[in-house]
């Protein structure tokens, strides 16, 4: 493709923006590269607390455990609105590389964030009934766990939203510029990263926790 | 501590003051331990001051701003790291000594409080890995490696201004902890549930956890920024085989960070829920389990050895070969055996904690894990005695911390091989034995290592060079301090008595914590010879000037530019052809060639964000430490509102036109041509102007 500007042997992982975007591309080439190397130190992160949950299953103190508090409903809910912002932050990321407007793009990204904001108030109203069961983290240590493993998640999804807010800020004041576009090519590594983390919270944490 | 908190101060009190205790309960024990505290405390202050009053005395502060905090250039920030790292390695020298000296006179007492002692070896600790060791070999691979391959700047400019901000951020909050105590006593290991709430409602364990965490931070960002570099920006020709071993270490290095500096975010975050909002990770009631603390820690800890000792290998590779005239022996072999380690170094955490109740299976396969490194490591130690091996070898001050590195560390490896033993660690864990050896890893491999790399590059930052004799007194009194000061505590570890001791009372261990006492001064007495070596190399800088900028007739490229360099590093990205690729050119006639047509050149516009982030990092921190909260929340909000400011930021370089560039390669050159060429034999004297006799001359002296 674009090999006078960035040879493929220097083509970073992950979705490239393409022929029309030579110049973007060649400032896209260290910038997402670096971000797909603290996305792994990210999973790192995630990993070191998946294994934590694990060991600490049978800390229950005598208090509820996955099986007295998870619902299954709750999180097929929130993984389904999830996968669908998967989705069409997919579309918005085609929309941008094969230059199909402006409105399009904004379009798929509100219906993106829409979908993360909707995981989180979801996620927030099931912590919320949890806690109200009587699963707050003080109560023991599976708990604990519990509570520094999947809210970390929902954390990372709040900052990926607040990021996606400040992208729109800067469509308004620069339009869509190379730091907006390789700013939103980084966005949705995040996205589909939180997306992956997500997948195995939802197999480890409640299908592992109710079956 | 108070009781009662104020929403202002939080929990701040007047007892956090070093001389409170001493004024309400005046004992004889209070008031040493307030003397000395309140001494520390004062040292602080007066130093801040002293360094503000200086600033402004002379004017500086523009400078101070414009030149150097806001700057993104890889070789100021580096420098800036640096100067963090020795004075925060004054600091914990000096604590080291009051140390050694509780226990000269530790027999029945000692002049310390159990609690003094315990803040002195935490923050000794700690200080000595994250704010003496960490920002000593980012710093020196922030300056070195971009102009080792050929490259600007780092990939990520302001993210590494971010680094730099972190830990000046971490080690601010060390040294306030000096002034509004206490700091944690639970070692820089900080297991809980020693540090968990119930044991430690204090403040000084979460001056520990923030510290780290910045600490950590700032490790993370820097390894992502270095590994991205070496991969991304490497000049033309600089194939990853070509490159200067301290590149390769510096890489191996940074793989570690990105990897093993989350496990330590992990831990010291769970500790920190469960001290602020009553989680049960590792208490040892409701469940927790303060096993997976250790499994964290380690996980991140012994990583950790190696990002610590990889680049000093880095730096004795580079020193061995530009010193013996050679070409590095088994470049190949030693490429190899910097990756063996780095993947080496994840397989052997266990062996911190062989006694804590797995089965001997698991100990066995990790013991003989642990003993596994010492091949890829034995296999250095061969390549750089082969180097040296028929070579014209040169002891200038590099090369005697070197060799003593040799020798020094290989005895230190062989007392490891007994560690990783676990029938023997059952014997000889927690003891001084344990001191003993990990100090005789880290003092003659870590900090030799960084020294002889000070020393080496010195001349590159500053245009000068350092003193040599007053080199050779520090170099000669940190070997000497370091047998007299170390190798008792294996005899004392053997004779069973344990680390982190207050006091004894045994008279057997009386001669030999008396030795290692005078070892301390011998320390002290080498610290005194580094500034006096800087304060002095100072005063004759224009006799020490080196502007030619290859005083040692190096090897490779950064010795291809003017001593200081200028900020852009090359007018031309170089044309690499092989390895030692400065030193080919030297043998071809042809150094410092210029180019046909000079381009201009961009360059990142400085910025604030390093002092933004690492002033708020200092106020959560410290907010977060005495409970303020308001003041926690607001810094936060002021870090997120930069940055997201920043991703409003364009026009974020400026470019430098070819005339000015040409103008200063055509007066450096003309300067060159005005030096007479040295030979090696007087390599560190004033003669040295920075220009050597070609290579096919000078190996003939």
């Amino acid at each position: 493709m674009t090999t006078h500007t960035a040879g493929a042997s220097t083509r970073h992982p992950g979705l490239n923006l393409g022929e029309p975007h030579e110049e973007a591309h060649s400032a896209n080439e260290e910038l997402v590269f670096g971000f797909w190397v603290f996305m792994m130190s990210d999973f790192i992160i995630f990993g070191l607390l998946f294994a934590t949950y694990v060991t600490m299953l049978g800390g229950t103190a005598g208090g509820p455990g996955p099986s007295d508090l998870l619902e299954m409903k709750g999180a097929f809910i929130e993984t389904m609105l999830l996968l669908a912002s998967s989705f069409t932050f997919g579309m918005a990321s085609l929309s941008l590389k094969y230059h199909q407007g402006t409105a399009k793009l904004i379009g798929w990204l509100v219906v993106t964030l829409l979908l993360g904001l909707g995981f989180l108030a979801h996620e927030l109203k099931d912590f919320h009934t949890m806690i109200s069961e009587g699963g707050y983290p003080s109560r023991s240590g599976y708990l604990s766990a519990f509570f520094s493993l999947v809210p970390l998640h929902g954390l990372h999804v709040a900052g990926a939203c607040l990021w996606m807010l400040a992208i729109f800020g800067q469509m308004a004041v620069h339009r869509i510029d190379t730091q907006v576009k390789t700013g939103l090519t980084r966005l949705a590594i995040l996205w589909h990263f939180l997306d992956i983390v997500w997948i195995v919270i939802f197999s480890l944490v409640y299908l592992g926790g109710l079956t | 501590m108070t009781d009662e908190s104020s929403f202002l101060l939080g929990r701040l009190g007047w007892d956090a003051l070093p001389f409170w205790d001493m004024i309400q309960n005046p004992t004889r024990e209070s008031i040493i331990n307030g003397i000395i505290a309140s001494g520390a405390a004062g040292m602080v202050v007066l130093g801040a001051l002293a360094a503000a009053a200086l600033i402004t005395w002379y004017g500086k502060w523009k400078v101070l701003w414009c030149d150097w905090l806001t700057s993104v250039d890889h070789k100021k920030i580096g420098i800036m790291f640096i100067v963090i790292a020795l004075l925060m390695l004054l600091r914990a020298v000096i604590e080291a000594a009051f140390m050694r000296a509780q226990q000269a006179f530790g027999l029945g007492g000692g002049f310390l409080s159990p609690e003094h002692y315990g803040q002195l070896f935490t923050t000794h600790g700690t200080i000595m890995i994250f704010f003496m060791a960490m920002p000593f070999l980012t710093g020196l691979i922030n300056f070195v490696m971009p102009l080792q391959i050929g490259a600007r700047d780092l990939s990520f400019p302001v993210l590494n201004s971010v680094s730099f901000g972190l830990t000046a951020a971490g080690a601010a909050l060390m040294m306030i902890s000096l002034v509004l105590a206490p700091f944690s006593t639970g070692g820089w290991t900080g297991y809980p549930p020693f540090t968990e709430l119930q044991a430690n409602p204090g403040p000084g364990v979460d001056y520990w956890i923030w510290g780290v965490t910045l600490s950590t931070l700032s490790s993370t960002f820097s390894g992502i920024n270095f590994a991205v570099t070496i991969y991304k920006k490497r000049a033309p020709g600089m194939t990853l085989m070509r490159m200067p071993l301290f590149c390769w270490t510096a890489l191996c290095t940074s793989i570690l960070m990105i990897f093993g500096m989350p496990p330590l975010t992990v831990a010291t975050g769970l500790l920190a829920l469960d001290r602020y909002l009553d989680f049960h990770m590792f208490t040892a009631d409701l469940g927790g389990n303060m096993m997976n603390y250790i499994n964290l820690f380690w996980a991140f800890g012994h990583p950790e050895v190696y990002i610590l000792i990889l680049p000093a290998f880095g730096v004795f590779s580079e020193v061995f070969s530009t010193f013996s005239g050679k070409r590095l022996y088994g470049y190949t072999a030693l490429v190899i055996a910097t990756m063996a380690i780095a993947v080496l170094s994840f397989t052997v955490w266990l062996h911190h904690f062989f006694t804590m109740g797995q089965s001997a299976h698991i100990n066995a396969v990790f013991g003989i894990a642990t003993m596994l490194i010492g091949i890829p490591t034995g296999v250095k130690i061969f390549d750089w005695m082969l180097t040296m091996y028929r070579g014209r070898v040169r002891l200038t001050v590099p090369m005697v911390y070197a060799v003593g590195f040799l020798i020094l560390f290989s005895i230190g490896g062989l007392s490891g091989i007994i560690l990783a033993t676990p029938s023997i660690d059952y014997q000889i864990h927690n003891s001084l034995f344990l001191v003993a050896h990990f100090h005789n890893m880290l003092i003659p491999g870590l900090l030799f290592g960084m020294l002889a790399g000070y020393t080496y590059w010195f001349s590159k930052a500053f245009g000068f060079q350092l003193d040599a004799r007053w080199g050779y007194r520090a170099a000669w009194s940190w070997i000497v301090g370091f047998m007299l000061a170390f190798f008792p505590l294996y005899a004392l570890g053997l004779l069973g008595m344990p680390r982190r001791t207050v006091a004894f009372f045994d008279p057997v261990y009386l001669p030999w914590t008396i030795a290692a006492g005078l070892g301390a001064l011998i320390i002290l007495y080498a610290i005194v010879c580094l500034m006096a070596q800087l304060w002095v190399s100072i005063k004759r800088r224009d006799a020490l000037a080196t502007p030619g900028g290859d005083p040692w007739d190096g090897r490779s490229l950064e010795w291809d530019t003017p001593s200081p360099v200028p900020e852009y590093n090359f007018p031309v990205l170089p044309q690499v052809n092989s390895h030692d690729a400065f030193y080919r050119q030297k043998c071809d006639g042809a150094p410092h060639e210029s180019p046909a047509r000079y381009e201009p050149i961009t360059i990142p516009k400085n910025t604030a964000m390093g002092v933004i982030i690492g002033v708020s990092g200092t106020a959560v921190g410290f907010g977060l430490t005495w409970h303020m909260w308001w003041l926690a929340l607001a810094f936060s909000a002021v870090a997120l509102v930069a940055m997201i400011a920043r991703g409003f930021a364009r026009n974020t370089t400026w470019t430098l036109d070819a005339e000015a560039i040409e103008r200063q390669q055509r007066a450096w050159a003309h300067q060159l041509e005005q030096f007479e060429p040295i030979t090696r034999q007087w390599e560190q004297s004033e003669a040295n102007r920075g220009v050597p006799v070609p290579p096919n001359e000078g190996a003939i002296q």
